[in-house]
């Protein structure tokens, strides 16, 4: 990745603590096993030590802090779900979603990195790949040897990637690829990508396009108010010749993408969770320590509403997560029992980030504290990944059986 | 290792003052502990042996028992006994050290709940090997231990042959995160489980106290040095 300067010595260390200890009102840790606790821990002590400290000052200037890869690989963060035989962590749902919590309790733009990563560059070779791109891949992407992003929004087509014009056609010994993807998440320094386009029959495949075929190039996506801590980019195909054994060969059809968007989406569904637990601890220690006219402003009734009203929307949100991730791990989950979960929680998290900054008066406004962060990052969160719309309309659909989009 | 709440908690007590309310608290390695295994960890790593984490305790504490191993601990041992005071621990790791054949046996300075620092320098004793307390290093070179301590005004460097204990004190290590690798072979690492031996617990706890609440902060003027002294000669009864 020559295309980074090496931040870790550029970063300003925050000597702030981070005080975070996580909230769990309805003692749902008693839901889970020893081992998640370990793991959800481990992570938060990773975070504490290697984000917390950085991300205040990577996401005011907008630079990827690629130097806590290595990290986030080895804490797990990248293919957890997927098996231990490719490098990955062999875990269930749980685990999975209780590290992206903790990622995204640091930063949405961090989790953004890992959740692509797993989700929707491991994920798809493993469940669509061969047995030699499995082999290929996923161990290197596992370690953070190589990083990933995953291409189907396109500058025309994001709602509705059926209308994808990106398209390969057989020369024979390759494919020629052209088109352009746009948004795309880790893509300026992506070693590899996942891309969906269509072929010559308009069927939509799935390719892995590497760095450094001719053709292939990753313009950076710049002056965004959201995620500055992670990268995003084009990816411009301009007569790429693709190897033929770079197709996956296991999959069809727009059902490809959103069934690793299905899994990406569980993990933000937890994710969020750890930004708004984040948000809201700040306002209760802030509603305590903040004093006006002669008392905590904690003291005050219409403080005590929006704190109360925190909890009980993250209390919420994690008795849901839990049981999705239950019918996740027995492969029952539906595609709208995870929209659901994905838009009542990002919305939730939006929402406490709001009333946690309001709480916090004009303190809340600087990068002292991270509800203002958290929540430009969130307006990302309940955008990509279907938007706050996209997934009612799934949902309409599923209660009505009558499709809404067209 | 010991098993310490961690270090947020808010501390009560039930039974009239006589027992620590363990209602809602969460446990960590007390981490003097976590200093002594990493830097034996480190030691191992760079010269081969293995490393045995031994702790006190009842079954509760196996979720932090798991931990160490997930840190990289070998194998651990636990003696299922509660960990009445410092005496019945020492005494119970040194029945079972005994004739294990361990090098070097590393404590924490003092565990964070009951900071009473004695639980090596008993062990040691027991064991009959030499115990080197508080260090800010430790290596072991030939059979020949040689750690640093941090005593008043200056350092000290002590030399001691193997066998031979020696505590933690801040500053020793880094304290290492478990990786994913480390949790997925904990899984399979041994626990042993291990009765205890004898029952020789020299003390009971009779009471527990809070600090007194803080009270109210009292601003004086720094021309007014004189008041200064009365109050604290007087009310506060410090000087
Ligand atoms: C920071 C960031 C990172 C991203 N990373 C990736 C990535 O890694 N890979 C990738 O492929 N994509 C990525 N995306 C793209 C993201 O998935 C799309 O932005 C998203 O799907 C929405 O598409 P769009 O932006 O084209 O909006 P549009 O689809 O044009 O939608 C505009 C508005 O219209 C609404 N709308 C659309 N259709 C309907 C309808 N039928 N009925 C009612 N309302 C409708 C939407 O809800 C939205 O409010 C990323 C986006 C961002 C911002």
């Amino acid at each position: 990745m020559p295309y980074f300067p090496n931040p870790e010595e550029q970063l300003h260390r925050s000597a702030k603590q981070d005080l975070f200890q996580g909230t769990d009102f309805y003692a749902i840790d008693d839901l889970l096993t020893e081992e998640h606790i370990l793991i959800r821990n481990t992570v938060r002590d990773w975070v504490k030590r290697d984000v917390s400290p950085i991300i205040e000052d990577a996401c005011q200037r907008n630079i990827f802090p690629r130097h806590i890869i290595k990290g986030m690989a080895d804490v797990g963060a990248f293919g957890p779900q997927l098996p231990a035989e490719y490098g990955c962590g062999g875990l269930d749902y749980i685990s999975y979603g209780l590290i992206m919590q903790e990622i995204e309790r640091g930063d949405s733009g961090m989790r953004s990195t890992a959740s692509v990563q797993g989700s929707l560059v491991m994920y798809p070779i493993y469940k669509f790949g061969s047995e030699e791109q499995r082999n290929k891949y996923l161990p290197k992407l596992a370690s953070g040897e190589y990083m990933g992003c995953f291409g189907l929004t396109e500058p025309d087509h994001g709602s509705n990637p059926a209308g994808m014009v990106t398209n390969f056609k057989d020369m024979g010994d390759h494919y020629l690829l052209n088109g352009a993807k746009m948004w795309i998440s880790n893509a300026p320094f992506a070693d590899v990508a996942v891309v969906w386009a269509k072929d010559e029959n308009g069927i939509v495949r799935g390719l892995i396009v590497e760095r450094g075929m001719e053709g292939f190039s990753t313009p950076e996506t710049h002056n965004k108010w959201s995620l500055r801590a992670s990268a995003t980019g084009e990816l411009v195909f301009d007569n790429v010749k693709v190897p033929k054994e770079n197709l996956l060969p296991n999959v069809q059809g727009l059902k490809g993408p959103l069934t690793c968007l299905n899994s990406a989406r569980y993990g933000i569904s937890w994710g969020v969770i750890g930004a708004a637990m984040d948000c809201y601890e700040s306002a209760v220690r802030y509603s305590k320590e903040r004093e006006q006219f002669g008392r905590p402003i904690g003291g005050f009734q219409l403080q005590q509403k929006k704190l109360a009203e925190m909890l009980t929307e993250i209390t919420k949100a994690q008795l849901l997560c839990w049981r999705l991730g239950v019918l996740m791990n027995e492969g029952k989950a539906t595609p709208a029992q995870i929209s659901l979960a994905k838009r009542n929680n990002v919305d939730m998290a939006l929402n406490i980030a709001r009333e946690a900054r309001q709480i916090h008066g004009g303190m809340g406004i600087t990068g002292e504290y991270s509800m203002m962060r958290h929540m430009a990052n969130l307006e990302s969160v309940i955008t990509y990944e279907g938007t706050h719309d996209i997934h009612l309309l799934i949902l309409g659909m599923e209660i009505t059986g009558e499709n809404a989009f067209a | 290792m010991s098993v310490v709440p961690d270090t947020t908690t808010k501390v009560t007590f039930t039974d009239n003052n006589t027992k620590f309310n363990q209602s809602g608290v969460q446990y960590i390695i007390n981490p003097y502990d976590e200093l002594s295994l990493t830097r034996a960890l480190e030691i191992t790593e760079a010269q081969g042996g293995s490393v045995t984490a031994i702790h006190v305790g009842l079954a509760d504490s196996e979720a932090s028992i798991r931990k160490a191993l997930a840190i990289g601990a070998q194998e651990a041992v636990r003696i299922n006994a509660e960990p009445k005071d410092a005496y019945f621990v020492a005494e119970q790791i040194a029945a079972y050290a005994q004739g294990q054949g361990f090098d070097l046996i590393l404590t924490g300075r003092e565990s964070i709940d009951y900071n009473g620092g004695l639980v090596g320098g008993i062990l040691a004793e027991m064991l009959g090997i030499p115990y080197i307390n508080v260090v800010t290093k430790i290596d072991v070179n030939n059979g020949v231990v040689e750690a640093i301590r941090d005593i008043d005004g200056g350092r000290e460097t002590v030399k001691a042959a193997l066998p031979c204990a020696a505590s933690a004190q801040k500053d020793l290590t880094e304290p290492r995160i478990p990786n994913m690798r480390g949790i997925m072979a904990a899984r399979t690492k041994p626990l042993q489980v291990v009765e205890p031996s004898a029952n020789n617990a020299g003390s009971t706890y009779a009471q527990y106290e809070l600090p007194p609440a803080k009270g109210a902060v009292k601003l004086i003027d720094p021309n007014n040095a004189g008041e200064l002294m009365s109050i604290l000669h007087n009310e506060a009864k410090v000087i």
